[in-house]
């Protein structure tokens, strides 16, 4: 399975990301560079953090359009396997290859510090590996987390199992302390009907090595193998 | 040559943190009477045109694309012919 990591103007997670694939899963995996209009035949494509563009007029508007973007697009279309990680998440709302939006922060504070998350839907090519209803623990760091979408999409998500993940306290009671940014119903990422396109907010890939302090991201990563490996699986390649 | 001069705001029904704290640095100043504050973009664009009709279109197109994000703002504009 060959993993690509698209590089914006701006992008600062795409080595940790490479660095997570190529060491730690120990795979195959390319930089796509944003100019670029091919997606050089990989089987999942991941959308890293950082400022794309600066973030200039709102998160991820003008990367949205960056021409890497149209291929992106296409694969996800065709059912392309695609995890946008916190800019790279703001970028997939900006592209409306998922729904919602982010906002700025409550707080109006930049927040970087550890998350629990509760596992809502362990059924996804990016989470199979954990358990339904798992409480694991990320690392935040962003301004602009504060997930937003109208109430009758929240319902229909719900309904849909398009909520992947929701911050919680230790116990996994999903409180309002536990929300570090304001989002509604306590989001931190979700997924598109089909269940090919993730995004969250928090970095899987800054938690993969014993070194780090904390294994819980791999097996985000390692899902994505497994998935790769079922029987019966509609595997698309760019 | 035309000039479109756009606002675009968070929608109502949207909280806006930043509006909130600019309005508490104020009522901290003593303007006790401010009531409401929110905080939005404001854009000033030209357009190489003589043609109003396209000038309109294209501007609003721009803030349905990327301008403005319809899930979570909302924009007005009006447009008003330059010299050159």
């Amino acid at each position: 399975m060959k993993f690509g990591v698209v590089v914006f103007p701006g992008s600062n997670c795409d080595a940790d990301c490479y660095h997570v694939i190529d060491q730690v899963l120990e795979h195959p995996v390319t930089y796509i560079w944003h100019q670029e209009k091919k997606l050089s035949g990989v089987d999942c494509v991941i959308i890293p953090g950082g400022f794309s563009y600066g973030d200039y007029l709102r998160t991820g508007a003008i990367a949205r359009f960056a021409p890497v973007m149209d291929e992106v697009i296409r694969f996800a279309e065709r059912g392309g396997l695609i995890l946008g990680i916190c800019n790279g998440f703001q970028i997939l709302l900006e592209a409306g290859l998922l729904p919602g939006a982010v906002l700025r922060n409550e707080s109006l504070q930049f927040r970087c510090h550890d998350v629990f998350l509760r596992v809502e839907n362990a059924a996804t090519p990016f989470t199979n590996r954990y358990r339904q209803g798992e409480v694991i623990r990320f690392p935040i760091a962003h301004g602009e987390g504060n997930y937003y979408a109208d109430p009758d999409s929240i319902k229909q998500m719900d309904e849909n199992g398009q909520i992947v993940f929701r911050y919680c306290l230790e116990n996994g009671e999903s409180a309002a302390q536990a929300n570090p940014n304001g989002a509604v119903g306590n989001i931190a990422g979700v997924c598109n009907k089909n269940g090919n396109i993730m995004g969250l907010m928090p970095h899987p890939e800054r938690c993969c090595e014993e070194i780090l302090g904390n294994t819980d991201g791999i097996l985000l990563f390692s899902s994505l193998l497994q998935w790769w490996g079922f029987p019966d699986q509609k595997r698309v390649t760019a | 040559m035309f000039e479109a001069r756009i606002h675009v705001m968070l929608k109502k029904v949207i909280l806006d943190p930043q509006g909130k704290a600019v309005k508490n640095g104020l009522l901290a100043m003593g303007y006790d009477c401010v009531d409401d504050l929110r905080v939005g973009k404001y854009l000033v664009l030209t357009l190489n045109t003589a043609d109003r009709a396209k000038a309109d279109r294209e501007v609003r197109e721009m803030c349905d694309r990327l301008l403005s994000n319809p899930v979570i703002e909302e924009y007005n504009y009006d447009l008003q012919e330059v010299a050159p």
